[in-house]
């Protein structure tokens, strides 16, 4: 499936296991639980990993051990279920994730704006072509709110001094 | 009223041209039905039993002249005529072509307004109480907030896909005519110690479970504002039901939670909302916002005025008009005037294009350039000059707009039922036409005084039966249609849910079943002055129970 990052398709090396025993010598991707109820072995090893959140996953229950994840993955099995946004946003904003958060599942190209705005910088999609995306990501030039992707608000900009 | 700058129109503008795209899009098969749709219903567009319907926003229900015309003239070339004033105070158009909207669209930003968010499974168009900025009840002006609401939810990253639709009403008068108890969210401005704030009511709804809201907090500072709505926001997208759509508003996640924890929740998440996570709204930009809302420049006028006494003893119809349709106002001379789009026998919330430019002009000429649209499906020119009423009136009336019967039995809310809507089990407008026409004397009307009948076709309660002083909901019995009755419910400060009176009733059984509880009413209320919905909390369902069932 194609993943784009930072505006263009890109390889991606991970590996999604279930289980901490599934796990292979690359780059690897847990679900939340695996990843908490392994992580004195996960600390020992020395390759990247990194965390799938599910909808109904408390992401901060990943602030105690963000440096040592590689990527957080955060799952939409339904596009119409809108949990990932607020677990990307607390993810950046309250707990200072700052690597890679990938949206996977059922991500579609008119999501994918909200998506970004709301602190993903990845997106695996069979739904959406690159310049599907980076169109979708070109739709809006000003934003009322402040959110994760570092926009000023436009209640800002309104008054920012030119 | 609110103006757009630079931003606003370039947003409008944006959302024009992906809507443009998304139809396009669909319209050539790249996108299927299935997916096109919540990017649809966050655009109004909803696919009904006829053809598609458009719903557009009128934040807070506020509309100018120019705004109401181009309503109208939407109505008059891409529709059959006319449109519908929603209980939302917005309005909808119900044979609009797909491959039109966007031109739609366009026609609407050249106005100022826009369909966003109209539907779909997001924060709507926030509403209030439609005498804001004129009520002489209300202790300041609640629509800068309502337009800040709108702003800040406006294409919210975080709330664009919820459990389930969200809605928020705002008040600033002690008598609530925004319905707030039955929103999602309902803010009711208070001032404490000299500071702004707002009590936070959240969880009422209606539907399939009639909730009353409650107060999860008395004062939030008005700084504070949007990070609070964040907080519950948050607390619901991240804990609302997803497993049963009837089961997802956010009543069900306080009442499964039970308030207190609900409460403690959301108090936790505000409190950790860190310093960059704050909105923090500029103070210039509060005040930028408040200064569109700024009073117009009304006259110093006495208190009474010779011509409309004059003209009220010349013409009893306007006399009982007048006494009925107009509501005190804020500054002395001058009244709200309701024009009601209840006729006898009419379409309730129905307004032709021509109607809506008599309305428009009206407006720019005796009222401010002021028009807004009620909940009760009514519009409301807010500020006349007493001097003006009957000049205002005699206009109205020639165009079909001056019923006399705001608040009064035939001022009803009505769904449009089975005849138009794919969700309905019974038709709801041919009942409410019926009772009308029971009641259409104005006269008898102003004997019994204020009395709301809200009338649905189906359970998800369009029509508000649940806080109808009487409720009527149509249900489906083998094929046929038959009405459940509730008495009791009410929508303002003292919101409650109506009480079934008993068995369902046929069709043909519901006008005389209404008829035998107003009369029951008139013989057992203490005076003239005590008012039905006063009467029947006095006395109880079971006189009227009897009155209903007991002869038959």
């Amino acid at each position: 499936m194609p993943l784009i990052k930072d505006g263009q398709e890109t390889a991606d090396d991970w590996q999604f296991a279930e289980t901490f025993g599934a796990l292979g010598d690359g780059k690897s991707v847990l679900p939340m639980g695996e990843f908490l109820a392994n992580i004195a072995a996960i600390s020992a090893r020395n390759t990247a990993i990194g965390v799938r959140l599910m909808p109904e996953d408390d992401p901060s229950d990943l602030a105690d051990h963000l440096e040592k994840i590689g990527l957080i993955e955060i799952s939409f099995p339904k596009y119409t279920d809108g949990r990932g946004y607020s677990q990307a946003q607390l993810l950046r904003r309250r707990h200072g994730y700052s690597g890679e958060l990938r949206a996977v599942g059922h991500v579609l190209r008119d999501q994918i704006l909200y998506m970004n705005r709301s602190g993903f910088d990845a997106y695996q999609t069979s739904r959406a072509d690159l310049s599907d995306i980076l169109e979708a990501l070109r739709e809006y030039s000003a934003f009322y709110q402040p959110a994760a992707d570092g926009h000023r608000s436009v209640f800002a900009r309104r008054h920012e001094k030119v | 009223m609110y103006r757009y700058d630079q931003f606003d129109a370039q947003i409008v503008k944006e959302r024009v041209d992906q809507f443009r795209g998304q139809v396009a899009r669909r319209l050539a098969g790249d996108i299927l039905e299935e997916e096109f749709k919540p990017l649809r219903l966050q655009n109004g567009v909803y696919l009904q039993l006829h053809a598609y319907m458009l719903r557009v926003a009128i934040p807070y229900g506020q509309l100018d002249s120019a705004k109401l015309r181009k309503l109208g003239d939407i109505a008059k070339t891409y529709d059959r005529g006319y449109g519908h004033m929603t209980t939302r105070q917005n309005i909808q158009y119900n044979w609009v072509a797909l491959k039109d909207i966007p031109d739609v669209l366009e026609e609407l930003a050249s106005v100022e307004m826009h369909a966003i968010q109209t539907s779909g499974n997001c924060i709507r168009n926030t509403t209030s109480d439609h005498f804001a900025g004129a009520a002489k009840d209300e202790i300041m002006d609640p629509r800068p907030w309502c337009e800040i609401i709108r702003q800040w939810s406006t294409f919210h990253p975080e709330f664009a896909f919820l459990p389930r639709k969200f809605k928020i009403a705002v008040t600033a008068a002690e008598h609530d005519r925004a319905a707030i108890r039955v929103h999602d969210i309902g803010l009711h401005m208070r001032v404490r110690d000299g500071k702004t704030g707002f009590e936070v009511h959240v969880g009422g709804g209606q539907g399939r479970t009639p909730v009353v809201a409650k107060l999860v907090n008395g004062f939030v500072p008005e700084a504070e504002l949007l990070d609070y709505l964040e907080a519950i926001m948050r607390v619901y997208n991240r804990f609302g039901r997803r497993d049963n759509k009837y089961k997802a508003r956010i009543k069900i996640l306080v009442n499964e939670t039970g308030p207190e924890e609900f409460t403690r929740l959301v108090e936790e998440e505000f409190a950790a909302q860190r310093k960059d996570e704050k909105i923090a709204l500029p103070q210039d930009e509060i005040d930028r916002i408040h200064a569109y809302f700024a009073p117009p420049a009304f006259a110093d006028k006495p208190e009474t005025s010779d011509a409309f006494e004059r003209a009220k003893a010349a013409d009893p119809a306007f006399a009982n008009w007048a006494d009925v349709n107009l509501h005190p106002h804020k500054v002395a001379g001058y009244m709200s005037v309701t024009i009601s789009l209840k006729p006898i026998g009419g379409l309730a919330g129905d307004a032709t294009d021509a109607q809506m430019h008599v309305a428009a002009d009206l407006a720019e000429t005796y009222g401010f350039d002021d028009i807004r649209v009620t909940h009760a499906q009514n519009l409301v020119l807010p500020h006349i000059a007493l001097d003006d009423v009957y000049t205002v009136y005699q206009t109205l009336d020639a165009a079909g707009l001056a019923t006399p019967n705001e608040s009064l039995i035939t001022d009803m809310i009505v769904c449009p039922g089975l005849d138009y809507c794919n969700l309905a089990n019974a038709r709801s407008i041919p009942v409410g036409q019926e009772i009308q026409k029971l009641f259409a004397d104005p006269a008898y009307q102003r004997d019994i005084g204020k009395l709301h009948i809200n009338i649905s076709g189906c359970i998800n309660a369009c029509g508000h039966h649940h806080v109808g002083h009487i409720g009527i909901l149509g249900v489906d019995r083998k094929g046929e249609e038959f009405y459940q009755i509730s008495l009791g419910g009410r929508a303002d400060e003292k919101a409650a849910i109506g009480e079934i009176v008993g068995p369902a009733l046929p069709y043909d059984g519901v006008g005389e079943a209404v008829k035998r509880l107003v009369e029951t009413y008139r013989a057992v209320r203490r005076s003239p002055d005590e008012t039905f919905i006063e009467t029947v909390e006095r006395s109880g369902l079971e006189p009227f129970k009897e009155a209903v069932y007991a002869t038959h």
